[in-house]
């Protein structure tokens, strides 16, 4: 992944002290764990609750939305999850996490987590064929627009009014919010060099860890 | 992995150049000349695209008239392409035949469905000359689920895959399975909007195919066969090159590109990184929650699973009954491929597929005419 013919944008490096899952149920959740630790964070692949009980934060992959909601459930994931995330967990969707997060999702009758005031729709730019890319200036980096791969991509169609937004199309769709502890991205950062909305999720986990009041750590107490 | 313009070298120049000179990327450089100079600046071939765009390619097509820009931004490129397989992997990519079987590969956690007109074991069955499935089929299936569609094309019958393309499938799989249309030539894969996935035997049969456009392989094996030892050899093979490129020195790599015939951009690339430059799933002979497992320790990203789940219950009468225990078995791979490096989990989900597996027959006793994995070299 890394490669010469194009300067890495970098980020400032990752807080010590916080540990970063990225859900490895299936995805890509390879290419998130390279972001993270190229910006130094220590991060791990979550497949278990012991894993899940062991982070400060957490990345929601790309992947197909349907496949990790049933895997979730299937290995009892779920449930403790949500209520990590009720307590403040910081999570991160990409895409298919995106999904996963939401309070709406039109033709999905109960959205698996439910956790975000926003409303996703599901391959809302049409099939494969329409996958693209674009520049998007995303709110809170700097310097340049980030180059955003859209995957059989998401769309917010709708955010609530305890939620920011943060990036739109041209045309004015929305692709990236936040709601205090939680992200959402339809697209994936993940897939280019550019680290930055990866460190500006490892801001958030850090700042989540900083006003924990339990032993400096941030680490839930179990 | 690859993003745009990684792997361009002499490959694909026309699409690289055409995705280039309208990106915002190259807007610094291609500002300071003229406008007309603009699309013409990055390589010759986008020259040769711009002055005669409707000049067919062998597949019948303006070569580089892939990527498309709209408001949006750009479509088609390498990164989109080679980014969806990405999205699948540590997921399982089922054959399914009908949009019931769909439904059911969808519910069991299937991240994609390759629908073709018969899975590879009633092909073998069947005999006579598989073609791609029934276009009313493919809609169905596009219909009843919102996970990816695949479908498969005969090897080298670009209009097949001009078809597949225009029903909007997310991937085409350029199959041996189906019987071969052109025995020297495959598709020209550049000149799709739609990405490709191809299967290997070996590294040089994948960087030929990459070289060619398909944006993820899958290692053969042996399909419709529930014989999971022809997967197994294709995807040692194929590590065993990976490992030994690794180990060249860089003037070497210029007489392996020779013996293999593949390009020496594309070598290098599998030397720096240790892996192909796409990714690889495993295909040809899954019939259980061990066999995806052990796939997946050897090295696959995720598999394909033909015959292994829909014939699997075969004795079973009931249609429902039989429905179910497949779903069962399909369920059962999905969790295995997800822990397939934890033997207790692999143990808690073997014990819950169906007493009968797909029964199977042995490579090893079938005759060379019968075996697919040499088609399409």
């Amino acid at each position: 992944m890394p490669r010469a013919s194009r300067t890495p944008v970098s980020a400032p490096p990752a807080p010590a002290d916080v540990r970063v899952g990225v859900l490895a149920l299936q995805g890509d959740f390879a290419e998130h764990l390279v972001a993270l630790r190229a910006l130094g964070a220590d991060a791990i692949e979550v497949r278990t609750l012991e894993q899940l009980s062991a982070v400060n934060g957490l990345i929601i992959p790309g992947g197909e939305s349907t496949t990790i909601a049933r895997l979730l459930i299937a290995f009892d994931l779920l449930g403790p999850l949500r209520d990590r995330i009720v307590k403040g967990l910081p999570v991160w969707g990409t895409c298919a996490g995106a999904i996963l997060l939401a309070k709406h999702v039109p033709n999905l009758d109960r959205p698996p987590l439910a956790v975000m005031d926003i409303t996703v729709e599901r391959n809302a730019f049409g099939r494969q064929v329409d996958s693209f890319e674009a520049n998007l200036k995303v709110e809170g980096i700097e310097g340049a627009p980030l180059r955003a791969i859209f995957i059989r991509a998401p769309l917010i169609s709708r955010i609530g009014r305890s939620v920011a937004l943060l990036a739109t199309l041209k045309d004015g769709t929305i692709v990236a919010a936040s709601q205090g502890h939680l992200l959402a991205t339809s697209f994936h950062p993940e897939l280019t060099e550019d680290r930055r909305m990866h460190g500006l999720f490892l801001q958030m986990v850090a700042e989540a860890a900083a006003s924990r009041p339990t032993g400096g750590s941030g680490r839930p107490p179990r | 992995m690859a993003t745009n313009g990684t792997r361009n070298g002499s490959t694909r120049p026309a699409r690289e150049g055409a995705v280039r000179a309208t990106s915002k990327a190259a807007a610094p450089k291609a500002a300071a000349k003229a406008p007309a100079a603009r699309a013409a600046a990055k390589a010759p071939a986008a020259r040769a695209a711009a002055k005669a765009p409707a000049k067919p390619s062998a597949n019948g097509r303006a070569n580089g008239v892939a990527s498309k820009v709209d408001v949006r931004g750009t479509t088609a490129t390498w990164t989109v392409k080679a980014g969806l397989a990405q999205m699948l992997k540590g997921g399982v990519i089922m054959d399914v035949v009908t949009a019931e079987q769909a439904e059911i590969a969808q519910e069991a956690g299937a991240v994609a469905v390759m629908a073709l007109e018969r899975v590879p074991a009633d092909i073998r069955a069947a005999g006579g000359v598989a073609r791609m499935s029934h276009v009313k089929k493919i809609k169905e299936i596009q219909a009843a689920v919102s996970i990816p569609v695949m479908a498969k094309a005969r090897i080298g019958h670009f209009v097949e895959a001009q078809i597949l393309e225009a029903l909007g499938v997310d991937y085409i799989d350029e199959s041996e399975v189906l019987t071969p249309a052109d025995d020297q030539h495959h598709i020209d894969k550049h000149a799709f909007a739609v990405p490709y996935v191809c299967g290997c035997r070996n590294l040089g049969e994948a960087l030929r195919r990459i070289s060619e456009g398909a944006a993820m392989i899958r290692t053969k094996g042996e399909a419709g066969t529930g014989d999971i030892v022809e997967a197994v050899r294709h995807m040692r093979s194929l590590w065993s090159e990976i490992r030994r490129v690794q180990g060249m020195r860089d003037d070497e790599l210029w007489t392996t590109a020779k013996d293999l015939q593949v390009p020496i951009d594309l070598l290098r690339e599998v030397k720096r990184l240790g892996r192909l430059p796409v990714v690889n799933f495993s295909a040809g002979g899954v019939a259980t929650p061990a066999d995806a497992a052990l796939m997946m320790q050897l090295g696959a990203e995720g598999v394909f699973v033909g015959s292994g789940i829909f014939k699997s219950a075969e004795d079973v009468t009931d249609k429902r009954r039989k429905l179910d225990q497949q779903g069962r078995m399909a369920t059962a791979i999905v969790k295995a491929v997800t822990h397939f490096n934890d033997p207790k989990m692999l143990a808690a989900v073997s014990e819950e597929i169906p007493e009968e597996a797909m029964r199977g027959r042995s490579t090893a006793t079938m005759p060379r005419e019968e075996l697919l994995a040499h088609r399409g070299s």
